[in-house]
Formats: C-alpha cells, sequence, structure tokens
C-alpha cells in the first residue's frame, strides 16, 4: 500500500517584514576600556572605528536581549506571536549547551505555535538564519519566522586583553520574514571553511574545564591579522556573488550592511566592491561595538529608523566569523 | 633589484597608510616608525603579493619587522 506524500506549498517569495532592537543601557566609552588595557581612544579609533559600545548589565541574559528584539520585531510588523512558526536564534555566547535558547525565547515571546532552534555560526548567524527563514516560509513550513541575533560578549572575552577587549559588545536584534507578492530575499551566498577553526572561536572546551577549572576557562580567541586578510579578500568575493545571484550591481544599492567587526574591514570591502558613493554604509560599530550575530540587524536597524537608508531600498547584508563560517544575499529593507 | 623592490614597497606603504615615500627606507620600522598598524601591515603584505607573486604567510608576517626585512624576504622568494 503506498500513498503520495502530501507535501507544504508556500508564497513564491519571502521578505524582512520588519526590524527590531535591543541596545543595553550601559555605555562604555573608550576611556573606561583604557582603565584596563594600556591603549588610547587615539589607537582604538584608528584600528576598529569604535567610540563606544553597549554592555548588558550584570544580571542581563542572552534571552533578556533577545526577547525585548524580537517583541520589537514582531509588533512592527503588525502580527501576533501567536502566529509565528519559527524562531531561529543565532549566538554564539548563550552559555548553555542545551536546551537551546530559542525555546526559552519563544515561550518568553508567547510564540506558542513556533519551531525554536539555534543557529551555530558566530558572526555569520544572522544572514545563515536570514537565508533559512526566508526557504521555510517559501517552502511552506511556517507563515512567519522571527530570526534573532542576541550575544553577550561581555561573559566571554578576556577585559584585560588589549589586542580584544576595546572590539566586543552586548546587543540583541531581530527580524520577522513572512511571505511577499515581490521578490525581496536573493539568494544565499554561504559556505564555511573548517581549516580555519584557530583564526577564531570560543576555547578550551567545557571538558577541558571540567579538569582545570581555574586555568581552562572558556575564553574568546582571535587572530586578528588572519581575520582582517580573510575577510577584505574571500568576504569582498562572496558579497559580490551574493550581487550576481540576485541579478543586481553595486549600482542597484541602497544599502551595504557588512558584520560591523571593525570599519577597517568596512571600508576594504567597499574598495573591494567598488560601491558608489550613494551607497548608504551601516556604521553601528562606532557607538555599539562588535555584537556578533547581532550586528547586522542592530546595524539595519539603525539605518532603516534614522534613515540613513529607505524602507524598501534594496541592501545588500554580509556575516562573516568563527568557522570561519560566511553568508550573504541581498534583501528588501523593511 | 632589491631597489626596485624597495621603490615598489614605498609606493605600496604610501598607498596603503599615506606614508610619504621618502620616509620608507631600509632601515624604518613598519610599527614604530612608519606608523604602520597591524591591519594596515596585512594590506601592505597583500600588495606585495600581487605585485611580485611572492607568498607571504600570516606566520611570516610578524617577523617583518623593518622595511629592509621585508625587501629582504621579498628577494628572496620572488
Amino acid at each position: 500500500m503506498t500513498g503520495t506524500i502530501t507535501v507544504p506549498q508556500g508564497p513564491q517569495y519571502a521578505r524582512i517584514m520588519s526590524v527590531g532592537a535591543y541596545r543595553p543601557e550601559r555605555v562604555v566609552t573608550n576611556a573606561e576600556i583604557c582603565t584596563r588595557i594600556d591603549s588610547t581612544d587615539e589607537w582604538i579609533q584608528e584600528r576598529s572605528g569604535i567610540t563606544e559600545r553597549r554592555y548588558a548589565a550584570d544580571g542581563e541574559t542572552v534571552i533578556d536581549m533577545a526577547v525585548a528584539a524580537a517583541n520589537d520585531a514582531i509588533h512592527k510588523a503588525g502580527i501576533t506571536p501567536e502566529e509565528v512558526g519559527l524562531v531561529l536564534v543565532a549566538s554564539c555566547t548563550y552559555p548553555y549547551l542545551t536546551p537551546s535558547a530559542a525555546t526559552q525565547i519563544a515561550v518568553r515571546i508567547n510564540a506558542t505555535s513556533a519551531a525554536a532552534t539555534d543557529i551555530s555560526s558566530a558572526c555569520a548567524g544572522f544572514c545563515y538564519g536570514v537565508g533559512m527563514a526566508s526557504d521555510v516560509v517559501r517552502g511552506g513550513n511556517a507563515k512567519y519566522a522571527v530570526v534573532i541575533g542576541a550575544e553577550k560578549l561581555t561573559d566571554w572575552f578576556d577585559q584585560y586583553d588589549r589586542t580584544l577587549a576595546f572590539l566586543f559588545a552586548d546587543g540583541a536584534g531581530a527580524v520577522v520574514i513572512g511571505p511577499s507578492d515581490v521578490p525581496a530575499i536573493g539568494p544565499t551566498k554561504w559556505g564555511a571553511d573548517g581549516t580555519m577553526i584557530d583564526a577564531l572561536g570560543i576555547a578550551p572546551s567545557f571538558l577541558e574545564q571540567r579538569q582545570d577549572p581555574i586555568n581552562n576557562v572558556p575564553k574568546l580567541y582571535m587572530q586578528g591579522q588572519t581575520v582582517f586578510r580573510w575577510a577584505i579578500t574571500v568576504m569582498a568575493q562572496l558579497a559580490q556573488e551574493a550581487l550576481d545571484a540576485a541579478g543586481l550591481t553595486a549600482d542597484d544599492l541602497d544599502a551595504f550592511i557588512a558584520h560591523q567587526a571593525n570599519n577597517r574591514i568596512t571600508d576594504a570591502l567597499i574598495r573591494a566592491l567598488k560601491l558608489p558613493d550613494h551607497v548608504a554604509v551601516a556604521r553601528d560599530i562606532v557607538t555599539q561595538g562588535n555584537t556578533s550575530a547581532a550586528s547586522i540587524p542592530l546595524a539595519m536597524s539603525r539605518m532603516v529608523e534614522e534613515g540613513e537608508a529607505k524602507s524598501g531600498g534594496t541592501a545588500l547584508i554580509i556575516g562573516f566569523g568563527a568557522g570561519l563560517a560566511y553568508a550573504a544575499q541581498v534583501v528588501t529593507l523593511p | 633589484m632589491s631597489e626596485d623592490i624597495l621603490a615598489g614597497l614605498a609606493a605600496i606603504v604610501n598607498e596603503v597608510a599615506g606614508v610619504p615615500v621618502e620616509d620608507v627606507q631600509s632601515d624604518k620600522s613598519f610599527v614604530d616608525d612608519l606608523d604602520v598598524d597591524s591591519l594596515s601591515m596585512v594590506e601592505v603584505v597583500m600588495a606585495c603579493e600581487d605585485k611580485w607573486g611572492v607568498k607571504i604567510p600570516d606566520s611570516e608576517v610578524k617577523n617583518l619587522k623593518t622595511v629592509g626585512d621585508a625587501v629582504t624576504y621579498i628577494s628572496a622568494n620572488v
């Protein structure tokens, strides 16, 4: 006896309906950073573009920040949380192996009908999520998906490491992805290069920490020059591939939103892509720092809210980080 | 040969970091004398690789402290 399996049917297109943000209250200036590391405001600004960043409060968690950003995005999308069919959370700083952050966030935002899971792709996680959510919506397995990037990096880096401490920060951003009448999310160009595990990550493992709890505390490590070189070469190619796949050129863009890792990387990508002057460039890092998976939705939120880029404009988004993992797509701004 | 490489390197350092060409001399330290920071150094290295077809791995970059170190490395590996 063989029957025919019914398969889901979705809309032809998906779009980003809204973007929400949560920025912790506490502003940390370069002057405060320089009380812990041997550096100066000028040095930090020259190497990163950062003037200040936001740190979560002591008791404030990845979940708390994610919930705030998701609620903001759901409200702006004009849907109810019960209509959300999928919650995807990109984070590399949620401090539990299981259950996922997404399950906790779904219950807090009242997404009672949603599947919920996490994406472990570090700074590339948000663009991975946009690609997955777009395909899930178009595939008919969820009408609406919430994609969240949420990070509390302050839990994981050495505050006294002068090569890292000025870069990283905390925050959360979220988008709602739903059906669209017109094309609004281009093909996802993505991949991973696991040969570069030593370039960036959090180590040692929890198992090693068990053996030596004092000396084996997991913390963020980065080979800055290696990551920089990779980002300004391989990621420039990826950005071009995402444009090509969408059938567009740099001239067609209204905005460019790279993962806010470092303004110097953004500058190099602009040169490599030969971005025209009319393209608005995300510089959220200046006052927000590097928030890993949260940085792209946070930057997108600022650009739309402050009118740097108009709703309905065309943006290239690109995420890249530990793995090394990377993903990019062209999207219509909410 | 070394003279040509020094001149080419000076042009690259000028392009990447805005250092006057005449300041880029063999005895000068990239970091201490020319204020070429670690990220600019990556861009200098990449431009050298393009120009001379040499491979300068990340592990080697830290050994290129002076302009002369870079000229010597490029000359030996070109």
